[in-house]
């Protein structure tokens, strides 16, 4: 472990530069983000993530911010255990109704101010699924969302330009 | 099939390739069910079918001789004979057909629904449809009977970024007594949205079907389409898709190694994974232009080509991967802390895993030698020089393993098949049999076998069942975590890495 370790010290770092907030999702933020809650919250956002019904595509791409190369932390983002920690909801998945009940409550945990993000384009509108009996067909069914991060699932760059503006809509 | 041979008699459905169908009585659906808890062989999936006529379907498989048969059995005033009564692993898949169809599996052990959480506005959605009573009582979960045992309900929603599923834990201390799964959270109808669907359409939800195996849903799809139209991809189009399989695998054993390990509190080796994952999917975004390569694979060939510059790319990746990995390979064989969270923990006896014909390197860890890519073999892996590991210690500490010799093995695979690409065109026109006829797939996906069957009719899909191999896991976990420490659950569960999207469909 300790070549591992010193290894680490003589390669350079693999993170890479952060990329500018994504425009589609500034404009949306503009109008759905409350000014009073910005300030409250400073640069720092605590994201509880809920699965309502992805195929996990999205997951694995919110996972991969974890890694080396994205390093969410260095932005204040970080992921959160509990809801009663969380300043924002990240959603993915159609909300199966078997999920419904789920996500309302998580939400209720939530304490304000908080924001939802949905994630992917099943969170958006039910996507490929919103024909069936078992979905309800988009987070905006469920809860009030402030901000769609598009794509089948979103690149994990996609997904750090939305979360980037984020935290931009909080400073101005 | 020869041993199975004398008992499975019945009208052989013409249409369906490449394995036989047979029409059974519910005599001979009784005899395959001894069999199958003789031992002699084993379940690939039961699924229901609302067509022409009410049917109840069940895969099959020799063991010995690597033969695959579908049988099938009418559902004479909407029962059948339970196979789960005598064969354990059957007991789920029945609840399941008789939550979606309403066909009542008689004699069956546990009558309790499987997938309708009593959340939906009907009734046996894909069978008599009717609206859902609005009582529905309480979910009855299994008795627990002892001094001093308590019980910790945990999910759906989970305390990480996990798909949801409800786990009911009864402990005795910080000894688990009873782990009870209730899945059916991501239910998304999977089923019925195939049904009518265009074969485009159709190869899109398999492809969404569970999101880490798209690659391996893509391809049993496929294949089943293409034994259904009596048709192929061509040469280049199978290697392609034995190379995306093979990057998919990579990219999920690299990302389990690590977050095995994290479950274990060693985040060193979950960073350095991590990066390795990272490695392949950027490959796989640059060739293919997708990361996850999410409906790349289609019914005929795939949809884009590898250019020399990508296979370079992937070569160099894949050497640079290897060279990392075989640190990592030290680091965790040599950390003594690690494998005493690792070994011994979480083991599922041979016995069952045989008995579930349990998928993947959940069965290769407990002594079950069984992958699809050897038997019944499919291209481009029956041109390809690669071989199986198999370990018997059953515990998390094997199952890692399993994982590491199979990455190995990958990485060689790739190299082969870049090595003996073909050229030639990507992709088939499928128009055989007149756009209609059944077909029966099984891929081995990063976390075990893949069935896909389907029945085409004038090129639309009318009925379409994909069997996750997390159907024949999920219970084994069940059975891999009795007396070990709730502490070592996220262990067990990380270890076995089964789908929650695959199996709720």
């Amino acid at each position: 472990m300790r070549r591992t370790l010193l290894e680490s010290f003589t390669h350079g770092p693999l993170t890479e530069t952060a990329p500018s907030p994504g425009d589609a999702a500034l404009a949306e933020l503009a109008a759905s983000v409350d000014r009073a809650a910005r300030r409250r919250l400073g640069r720092s956002l605590a994201i509880r993530e809920v699965d309502a019904g992805s195929c996990n595509g999205c997951e694995l791409e919110i996972h991969a911010l974890n890694n080396a190369f994205y390093d969410l932390e260095r932005f204040g983002l970080r992921f959160v255990a509990s809801p009663r920690h969380a300043d924002v909801l990240l959603v993915t998945g159609p909300v199966t109704k078997n999920m419904r009940q789920a996500l309302e409550r998580t939400y209720r945990a939530t304490p304000d101010p908080k924001w939802v993000v949905a994630l992917g384009d099943c969170a958006f509108d039910g996507g490929i699924f919103s024909e069936s009996y078992a979905v309800t067909g988009g987070v905006s069914q469920v809860v009030p969302v402030d901000l769609h991060i598009r794509g089948c699932p979103p690149s994990p760059v996609e997904i750090l330009k939305g979360l980037i503006a984020l935290l931009e809509a909080q400073k101005s | 099939m020869s041993a199975l041979s004398d008992i499975l008699q019945g009208e052989r459905v013409g249409r369906h390739r490449p394995w036989p169908r047979l029409i059974v009585t519910p005599q001979t659906w009784r005899a395959v069910a001894d069999e199958l808890a003789a031992g002699r062989a084993a379940l690939l999936g039961l699924w229901g079918d609302a067509g022409a006529v009410a049917t109840v379907h069940m895969a099959i498989t020799d063991a010995s001789a690597g033969d695959i048969a579908v049988v099938s059995l009418a559902c004479v005033d909407g029962t059948f004979p339970s196979v789960g009564a005598v064969h354990p692993p059957a007991i789920r898949f029945e609840r399941a057909v008789h939550s979606l169809y309403g066909f009542v599996p008689v004699g069956a052990p546990d009558a309790r629904p499987w997938l309708d959480l009593g959340f939906w506005d009907v009734q046996f959605p894909l069978g008599a449809r009717q609206p859902a009573p609005a009582e529905r009582p309480a979910y009855a979960f299994l008795p627990v009977e002892g001094e001093s045992l308590h019980q910790i309900p945990v999910g759906p929603v989970h305390a990480g970024i996990i798909e949801p599923g409800h786990f009911r834990f009864t402990a005795g201390g910080e000894t688990i007594v009873r782990l009870e799964q209730r899945l059916g959270y991501v239910h998304k109808g999977i089923d019925s949205l195939m049904t009518g669907a265009t074969i485009e359409r159709a190869a899109k939800l398999a492809a969404r079907t569970s999101g880490d195996s798209t690659v391996a849903y893509g391809i049993a799809f496929a294949r089943a389409v293409e034994a259904a139209l009596d048709g192929e991809a061509p040469p280049r189009a199978q290697h392609i898709r034995g190379l995306m399989a093979e990057l998919e695998r990579l990219a999920n054993h690299f990302g389990d190694i690590g977050a095995i390990c994290n479950d274990a509190s060693f985040a060193i080796m979950h960073a350095h994974c991590g990066i390795l994952r990272e490695l392949v999917l950027r490959a796989a975004g640059a060739c293919f232009g997708h990361r996850l390569m999410m409906d790349r694979v289609v019914p005929g060939g795939v949809a884009c080509d590898l250019t020399p510059d990508g296979a370079n790319l992937i070569r160099k990746t894949l050497h640079d991967a290897s060279q990392r990995f075989a640190g990592l390979i030290e680091l965790y064989d040599n950390t003594a802390s690690l494998q005493d969270r690792t070994a011994g923990t979480g083991i599922v006896s041979a016995d069952l895993a045989r008995q579930f014909a349990a998928p993947g390197y959940v069965g290769r860890a407990s002594g079950r030698s069984f992958d699809a890519r050897k038997s019944p073999a499919y291209p481009p892996y029956d041109r390809l020089d690669f071989s199986v590991p198999v370990l018997t210690a059953g515990d998390v500490n094997a199952r890692v393993w399993v994982r590491i010799r199979e990455v190995e093995q990958s990485i060689a695979l790739i190299g082969q098949i870049l090595d003996s690409l073909p050229d030639g065109p990507i992709a088939n026109l499928l128009a055989g049999g007149g756009g209609s006829g059944e077909g029966l797939a099984l891929v081995e996906g990063f976390r075990g076998d893949v069935l896909a069957w389907l029945r085409l009719e004038d090129m639309r899909v009318a009925r379409c069942h994909l069997r996750d191999p997390s159907w024949l896991q999920w219970p084994l976990l069940e059975a891999a975590i009795e007396g070990n420490i709730v502490a070592d659950f996220p262990l067990c569960n990380k270890s076995f890495n089964c789908s929650y999207s695959g199996h709720d469909l």
